[in-house]
């Protein structure tokens, strides 16, 4: 793809533990069908997608509800096959939708839970894990339980859970959707700059069109079920990106009017 | 006032019911209290008779209460192996249900005979009539995993093992109290018919050995400590559960998907 050189951030914030994944991109699905059979016959998820996230890209999905977002994701993470087409990808860690941290662990066992998955001591886990929670600004909170942490919080755990997972991709299941809408603002910087700090690829699936530009490289719309992409958009707003910068605004607009929303 | 709130219905109608029996066994005439005590005569002999009440009860309560540990660990095991094997699901769990059909009057005998007269029979029959809704929450636990915390744990590369020791066992044990909870009632009842079979002590037996004598109200008395037993116990195992799995009661956070 040739757009790859458009974005800026792979040259400021190199990983600090390069992740090769040994081909340009770390993510392509290829003209991807995806079926299910359900009690009132078959249902089409996904019919002729495609989608290519270059390595360190962050890539967002927006389309309407049930256009099949959720099970490109599965597709990418390996937890489903295409019933036709392909998908290669690096190896994903899954963030899903809604954060489903351990109700009996600490914020810190949470977040060491794909250590703990891997074979990791409690101990090792919670070393490995301590620094970065402090990072994410979750300083003093290391042995409170998730009932306690506020909505933002408990993203933000659930988020280092999946990165701690050390996989070169992430996809993101709306991970933003169920906070109210400053939590939702604050947490889209946050992610931006974690992703400055830590680069991976990134695929963000959304329902935020406006969430979808200011953070990604690539905006991707779907149509409805059964799925496929019907617009690829490439924001190259340089970052931070305002909410309220014209080139965002527009391209809003060009996402809204492929999704068939447009004024 | 909220103390008051809280106990004053079930003190004025407990009051009632007491009252309106006690009436009822004075209209019926002396001799039916051979077959009925009035109340004042059930609180009488548990005054009278405290000592006796109180050995009985210690007998009984260890037979319950370790009937209840033996039936939670065994229900465990089952439910883990049931969860893991479908062919183990398929194979026990309607012979699991089925067991529960055989009254207790007609095992216990039979345990008496095999396990002889000690606390193992009762501890037996104890377990059997608790074990069945211990492995139903148990399951329903294992079972009522968030379907995306196990893909999330497959991302994550967890084996089998790993994901069940990490996030289902710990995730169905508020599953293994609740049963307890429900066993409690059938646990007294399972330790009376025990004892009802070669044991010479406890409340069972105690209860057994009184209604030929004609001692109803000391028979009576054995029931009232059995009541508040099995009342005091589901408020252990409620307080246990608290202590142990704190998480479990924590004020939940409702996050709209």
């Amino acid at each position: 793809m040739p757009a790859e050189g458009a974005t800026t951030h792979l040259i400021e914030a190199p990983a600090k533990e390069p992740l090769d994944v040994g081909q340009a991109d770390s993510v392509v699905v290829e003209n991807v069908t995806r079926a299910f059979t359900t009690r009132r016959g078959p249902v089409r998820a996904l019919d002729g997608m495609s989608l290519r996230a270059g390595r360190n890209q962050l890539v967002a999905v927006v389309g309407p509800s049930g256009c099949g977002k959720t099970t490109l994701l599965e597709l990418i993470c390996g937890l489903q096959r295409p019933d036709s087409g392909s998908v290669r990808a690096a190896p994903a860690a899954l963030m899903p939708q809604r954060d489903l941290l351990l109700p009996w662990l600490s914020a810190l066992d949470n977040a060491g839970l794909a250590l703990r998955a891997r074979g990791a001591s409690r101990a090792e886990a919670r070393r490995a894990a301590a620094p970065w929670l402090e990072r994410f600004g979750l300083g003093g909170f290391e042995s409170t339980r998730p009932a306690e942490l506020s909505g933002g919080m408990r993203q933000r755990v659930s988020f280092l859970r999946s990165l701690l997972a050390g996989k070169p991709v992430l996809a993101l299941d709306e991970p933003f959707a169920a906070l109210d809408a400053i939590t939702r603002h604050e947490m889209q910087g946050w992610l931006a700059r974690v992703l400055a700090d830590q680069p991976r690829t990134v695929i963000l699936v959304t329902h935020d069109v406006e969430e979808a530009v200011v953070l990604a490289d690539r905006v991707v719309v779907m149509s409805p079920r059964p799925g496929r992409a019907v617009a690829v958009l490439e924001p190259e707003v340089p970052r931070p990106r305002s909410r309220t910068d014209p080139d965002v605004v527009a391209l809003r607009e060009r996402a809204l009017q492929a999704l068939g929303v447009g004024a | 006032m909220r103390l008051v709130r809280r106990y004053l219905p079930p003190t004025l109608l407990l009051a009632a019911l007491i009252g309106a029996w006690e009436l009822y066994v004075d209209l019926k005439g002396s001799s039916f209290s051979s077959i009925l005590p009035a109340p004042h005569q059930v609180a009488s002999s548990l005054y009278t008779d405290r000592a006796l009440l109180w050995s009985s009860f210690l007998i009984t309560a260890q037979e319950v209460l370790l009937g209840i540990l033996v039936a939670c660990a065994a229900a465990l095991l089952l439910a883990v192996a049931i969860h893991f094997s479908a062919v183990v699901r398929r194979a026990t769990y309607p012979l699991v249900i089925a067991s529960q059909a055989v009254p207790v009057v007609i095992l216990a005998p039979v345990l008496a005979f095999w396990l002889g007269f000690g606390i193992l029979p009762k501890l037996v029959v104890v377990a059997l009539v608790s074990f069945f809704s211990v492995v139903v929450t148990t399951l329903a636990g294992l079972s009522s995993v968030d379907a995306d915390l196990l893909k999330l744990m497959r991302t994550f590369d967890a084996s089998r093992l790993r994901t069940f020791w990490h996030v289902e066992l710990p995730w169905a044990l508020p599953g293994v109290f609740t049963g307890a909870k429900i066993a409690v009632a059938v646990s007294v009842i399972g330790a009376v018919f025990a004892e009802w079979n070669g044991s010479n002590s406890g409340l069972g037996y105690l209860i057994l050995v009184s209604i030929p004598q004609l001692l109803s109200a000391r028979a009576m008395a054995a029931v009232v400590v059995l009541a508040l037993f099995a009342v005091a116990l589901f408020g252990l195992l409620a307080a246990a559960e608290r202590i142990a799995l704190p998480w479990a009661h924590a004020p939940a956070v409702e996050v709209p998907a």
